[in-house]
């Protein structure tokens, strides 16, 4: 079997798998956050908390219980990274430095897992569990519940309320992710991830020197690395690592544990909307933009455009020789076109369109399928946009499932599209425009370029993964990134939460034969175009003296 | 509620909702507007055109500061992009300023006659019209011009509107009932009347139109404000890409130290005049500049239909409309019930019955009488004769206790009427009314139509049919609504027997029988509680209600001033069918905005493939592959740009004042269509329009 054919049964078969899961998962979702019922752990927590589980939040209380956990969880980030060698199973690593851990806590919080320093040689097994891998739970069920919050503001008419934020974070975490992360856990140490918690090993390499190698919680980190779309990694290397993706098939389900659940949360929201096809759409939409994000990156990096890749006969650089160009290329898009940011080869070496790709992707404001929950209010976002245009085209104020698009709502959705493009362009003429931030750069030209935009791009989306070669744990590229990483995630929030407020409050308009029907492919195409030209139109200039320069010359 | 006083027959439209036409001549006349509106102030509203001008400003100094061809070039075109925009506000504004004009003088400086006492008609005090005050009660006679809004409280005038409807034909107008609303300025014809004045002072209708169709303290609508919030986060959008682009230009022509200066690109990165023009070509213009002209102009298009709209607001509405009331009665049917047939009891043959009913017609003046004569003729070819001709008829009129009507001629009495009383008519005379009658009486009424019964003395003849006749291509006009989401309820006084049948045969979706205000209002309130949004006509003074619930309430000009204060249209030509067209002008406004929109966006990525090479070809020879349009030179590529943008907005100037053709269909086609010209049209149209600029101009000196 050659290489591309290799790849394509590994795409074909990833497609199968996730529409499998599809109907079972999103209908478990969707019956997780409309259940009445509370199991007796559940209760528990919400006694410790100190929250009525039955009682309703309004946008505004949605939101500050949801800011203030987020406070509470950066601030016990950072303290455990800084209190880490006074407690146990630290593996005598000294305290992260400020700017480091500050940055990490923010990176963990906002469900980016952007890391400016490497696992093994700076986090204990205490830092990695209890506050990475918390984050790593808390984090995802988090966009859970903004998602979910929105879909109810859909869904409800007439309501002052969009849910309880602390049910939706509990149950996201108890009901959906920590099953899932078990079961996965196990199979990826059967599939040969290690999972202990000894110090590191000193082994004799074969040259005869020695060798500290760091074993850890490494396959219980790795699931929920990806099922909830964080991607931090254990090691430095991320998902290169045999120890964090041993094989092409542990590979294969990394993959798919990334996308499983952002894909399934459509079916959740048909479901919660009371339409699936609505959800189906929805579905289509992230599947036509993913499937072409992934078949690009394939094409870019199979076809080696560069002159290196030619000479070697295929552009394997910075790739593992055990997954090869296709199925690093397949994960390199996964990765991006979700919030996740593993990796498992260095995009820096992509051919210079490749590379470009994995940053398309991310600037799409990941929605395809986007990060879990996050890429589900981002599309819906989107949606609403869209249907603004479409619905004035056929002469009626715009309504989206029966909602309607006024001043307010679209006033919410520009704001939520305007954060993140801004972040990534001021952020990165920030950098660029200083000659010391440059210094950061590893490559010149348009590659250093691209190298920072890269970098602003995935910490503004919330993705985390790095271009590498930029070298980024310095006080200035820790705090600018941090505060993208933070704006990037919490000021959408705060504008999704209060959108699916001004949704809830509203009564809805019962469908005609004059109402824009938003399930049919001709939607779906609306909200791919406008998507793709927004995009374009943003970042095109950015792209044109980075990748595309390089890619062109 | 009233039979409209002008029963149309629903108006062929050929161009659907079109507009007028625009006169180029319009345009040279609203240059010295347009340039007034060059003012930051009169800008600062529209933030997209406020940032083309502050872009202009900002090259003119550049272009003062370091002349070149190229940059006051480029200054001349972002100038004419502002003006471009001012003049399409302006001729939108110019149309309703003519209409203006003429409501003008119908505000001459009238004198009122003020009585001292309502009750008594001969003493009063003159005063001028501007001093009257609501409740003041004045006296009008034949010649003068009425004072002020009111009803009239007393007498019986014709009156002529000519100054507000443009129509000529004079109108009655009558205390008591639906036609005791008058309008300040209209004349007196005939007769005297007196007025209970309604209005406030400097509020009165003239007053109100004339603030109108001038586009005067114009409030933006809902939608229009959705969308300016819209145009405002891309014009941000590509504020912050263009600005943020510098750094990163600077970057790349530091890194390539061995490239010379170019008017695009040099160590200071992109030249201001060029990183201007690309700003302008990215944000939105077209529909940024067009926006209010489509605004003012839909209000236009109302005007010009005779119809007044109050506010925006109820324009934009009208396209939202999902429930449409309709009154049966001068709406759905011509005002009357029509013969339709003579059915004859058994023994008798039709043409003895169409005789007899003729007969007795004669003399019946009512319109239910005149189209039985007119049904004898045309079906059994009986001469119409006259009254006259029957010298020694004795005619027997209708009367509300005999509830039949007839005559005796030649020893022959003939009788029509309702059916109880004819039957006992001919009981009484000692006859017998046939079963059979009795049926074909049942029959009809079941049907829905109204049985007449025709007998001679002692005998009855058969049953006239006489049914409500529904307007031609009516049906044709609710499947159109049907297929736009609309749905529409016939309102009738009728019992529901009645109104199914007509219901059935109009075609309207459903229909409330015994209807009255109460009804209606709980009719509206129950729509509009399911998130419907309702639009209705109505005339009479119990009709107000119900016009201030509804979304859009037409009141119809011949109504009493209470229906006209009721709602938020008012209708000069008083024709209740003209609420689909009111439909059909508010849904164009919604999908001119979102067509402009949608094309203004789509051009931006033809301008990329203009600019982005122009600038950077020079650092990265690599990217003149993205000079697909293969341009002459990098002025001459930016400068194409810059003068397709502002031509583009002259050329919309009709669309947008014409507003896009509108053809009642689902949503989806309607949006098919508009995607494939607007959409398709938008990024084609900019490739081949620059293009062609660029051939024309790269001969101009500074262009290479």
């Amino acid at each position: 079997m050659g290489t591309t054919t290799a790849g394509m049964f590994f795409i074909a078969s990833l497609i199968i798998a996730l529409a499998l899961a599809y109907r079972p998962l999103g209908d478990y979702m969707g019956r997780v956050y409309s259940s009445t019922t509370h199991s007796r752990p559940e209760r528990l927590i919400y006694r410790l908390l100190g929250v009525h589980p039955e009682a309703e939040q309004s946008w505004g209380g949605y939101a500050r219980a949801l800011l203030a956990f987020s406070a509470v969880s950066v601030l016990a980030v950072y303290g455990l990274q800084r209190l880490q060698d006074r407690l146990p199973l630290s593996l005598g690593l000294p305290p992260v430095t400020d700017h480091i851990a500050w940055n990490t806590a923010i990176s963990f919080v906002t469900n980016t897992n952007w890391q400016s320093y490497s696992g093994e040689s700076t986090m204990g097994h205490l830092t990695q569990m209890a506050a990475l891998a918390v984050q790593n739970f808390v984090s995802a069920a988090v966009g859970m519940s903004v998602a979910i919050a929105l879909v109810r503001g859909f869904a409800r008419a007439r309501s002052g309320t969009v849910g309880n934020f602390w049910v939706d974070l509990v149950r996201g975490v108890l009901r959906v992710l920590l099953p899932i992360a078990f079961v996965g856990a196990l199979v990826l140490v059967a599939g040969g991830l290690v999972q202990n918690l000894s110090a590191p090993h000193e082994v004799t390499t074969l040259t005869g020197g020695t060798q500290a190698v760091t074993g850890g919680p490494v396959a219980s980190q790795e699931v929920i690395k990806e099922l909830g779309t964080n991607g931090g990694g254990f090691y430095n290397v991320n998902s290169a690592h045999p120890f964090e993706n041993a094989v092409p098939w542990t590979n294969w389900l990394q993959i798919f544990l990334i996308l499983v659940i952002p894909f399934s949360l459509t079916r959740t929201f048909g479901r919660l909307v009371g339409q699936l096809r609505q959800g189906y759409a929805i579905l289509a939409v992230m599947g036509v933009l993913a499937l072409a994000g992934v078949l690009l990156t394939n094409v870019f990096e199979l076809s080696g455009g560069a002159t290196v890749p030619q000479a070697v006969g295929a552009a394997m650089e910075g790739k593992e020789v055990r997954f090869g160009v296709s199925n690093s290329a397949t994960f390199g898009a996964a990765t991006t076109l979700t919030s996740t940011g593993a990796v498992n080869s260095f995009h820096d070496s992509y051919t210079p369109f490749g590379g470009m790709m994995t940053m398309f992707n991310m600037m799409l404001g990941e929605v395809a399928p986007g990060g879990v929950g996050s890429g589900l209010y981002g599309m819906l976002v989107l949606a609403v946009i869209t249907v603004f245009v479409a619905g004035l085209m056929v002469g009626r104020t715009p309504e989206y499932l029966g909602k309607k698009i006024r001043a307010r709502e679209i006033k919410l959705a520009s704001l939520y599209f305007l954060v993140t493009p801004v972040l990534v362009l001021v952020g990165t003429a920030c950098a660029m425009g200083s000659a010391e931030q440059r210094a950061s750069m590893l490559n010149t030209g348009p590659h250093g370029l691209s190298e920072i935009l890269y970098a602003f791009t995935s910490a503004s989306n919330n993705n985390g993964s790095a271009f590498a070669g930029l070298t980024v744990n310095t006080p200035w590229y820790d705090v600018a990134l941090g505060l993208c990483m933070a704006f990037g995630r919490f000021v959408p929030i705060i504008l999704v939460l209060a959108l699916a407020g001004s949704l809830a409050a509203q009564s809805p308009v019962p469908e005609s034969a004059g109402t824009l029907p938003t399930y049919r492919p001709q939607f779906v195409g609306m909200v791919v175009g406008v998507t793709l030209i927004l995009v374009a139109l943003t970042f095109l200039p950015a792209l044109a003296l980075g990748p595309i320069a390089e890619g062109l010359s | 509620m009233s039979t409209s006083a002008l029963e149309e027959p629903a108006p062929e439209r050929d161009g659907r909702a079109g507009g007028g036409l625009l006169d180029p001549q319009q345009l040279i006349r609203s240059l010295p507007d347009a340039l007034k509106k060059l003012h930051p102030f009169a800008l600062w509203r529209n933030p997209v055109m406020f940032v083309v001008e502050v872009g202009a400003a900002f090259t003119t100094v550049l272009a003062v500061l370091d002349p070149s061809v190229f940059a006051w070039a480029i200054t001349a075109w972002l100038w004419l992009t502002v003006l471009f925009a001012n003049l399409a506000e302006a001729t939108a504004e110019g149309r309703g300023k003519a209409q203006a004009a003429t409501l003008r003088k119908a505000k001459t400086d009238a004198v009122a006659r003020r009585l001292a006492d309502p009750a008594d008609p001969t003493r009063w005090d003159v005063i001028r019209a501007a001093e009257l005050r609501q409740g003041d009660h004045v006296i009008v006679e034949a010649g003068e011009t009425i004072p002020g809004d009111g009803d009239v409280v007393e007498g019986i005038a014709s009156v002529d509107e000519s100054a507000i409807t443009g129509e000529s034909a004079p109108v009655i107008r009558e205390s008591g009932g639906d036609r005791s609303g008058v309008t300040g300025g209209t004349k007196v014809l005939s007769d005297r009347i007196i007025v209970a004045i309604t209005q406030k002072p400097g509020e009165s209708f003239v007053d109100r139109m004339i603030a109108l169709v001038e586009g005067a303290n114009r409030q933006k609508t809902p939608n229009e404000i959705a969308l300016n919030i819209l145009l405002a986060a891309l014009t941000v959008i590509f504020l912050v890409a263009t600005v943020t682009m510098q750094p990163l230009a600077i970057y790349s022509k530091l890194v390539n130290p061995g490239v010379a200066d170019s008017p695009a690109l040099n160590a200071d990165g992109v030249t201001g005049v060029v990183l201007v023009s690309l700003l302008v070509c990215l944000i939105p213009t077209t529909i940024g500049a067009l926006l209010s002209a489509i605004g003012i102009a839909g209000m236009d298009r109302l005007v010009q239909r005779n119809v007044l709209a109050m506010s925006g607001r109820a324009v934009e509405a009208a396209g939202d409309v999902s429930t449409l009331l309709l009154d049966k009665t001068g709406t759905i049917t011509l005002g009357n019930r029509q013969a339709a047939a003579f059915v004859p009891v058994r023994g008798v043959t039709p043409s003895e019955l169409a005789e007899a009913a003729q007969l007795s017609s004669l003399a019946d003046d009512t319109p239910e009488g005149r189209s039985i004569v007119v049904f004898a003729k045309q079906r059994f070819g009986l001469r119409e004769r006259q009254p006259g001709e029957l010298a020694h008829a004795e005619w027997v009129p209708f009367s509300a206790q005999t509830r039949m009507s007839g005559v005796n001629v030649d020893g022959r009495e003939v009788r029509k009427g309702a059916a109880t009383a004819v039957m006992k008519w001919v009981r009484d005379a000692g006859g017998h009314a046939a079963e059979e009658a009795g049926h074909l009486v049942d029959g009809i009424s079941a049907s829905g139509g109204t049985p007449l019964v025709v007998a001679e003395r002692g005998r009855v003849l058969g049953v006239i049919h006489l049914k409500d006749v529904v307007k031609a291509g009516m049906r044709e006009r609710f499947d159109e609504m049907r297929r736009m989401g609309i749905r529409t309820v016939m309102i009738t006084g009728d019992n529901p027997l009645t109104a199914k049948a007509i219901a059935d045969e109009a075609g309207v979706d459903d229909f409330l029988a015994e209807a009255t205000p109460e009804d209606k209002l709980t009719l509206i309130k129950r729509e509009q509680e399911g998130g419907r949004l309702v639009a209705m006509t109505g005339d009479g003074t119990n009709d107000a209600p119900a016009l201030a619930q509804s979304d859009v309430g037409v009141a119809m000009n011949t109504g009493t001033s209470a229906a006209k204060e009721a709602g938020n249209m008012v209708d000069l030509d008083s024709n209740p069918t003209k609420l689909i067209e009111i439909v059909e002008i508010g849904k164009q406004l919604l999908i001119t905005r979102g067509a402009l929109t949608t094309f203004s966006i789509a051009n931006d990525i033809a301008k990329y493939f203009a600019i982005i090479p122009a600038v950077f070809a020079a650092v990265y020879p690599g990217l003149d592959a993205l000079n697909i349009m293969r341009l002459s030179s990098p002025q001459s590529a930016v400068l194409a740009a810059v003068i397709f943008n502002a031509l583009v907005i002259v050329a919309l100037i009709p669309l947008a004042l014409r507003g896009v053709r509108y053809r009642p269909s689902s949503a989806s086609k309607l949006l098919s269509r508009n995607l494939y010209v607007y959409g398709l049209g938008g990024v084609v149209a900019p490739f081949v329009g620059i293009k062609v600029i660029d051939l024309l101009i790269q001969l101009l000196p500074g262009m290479s």
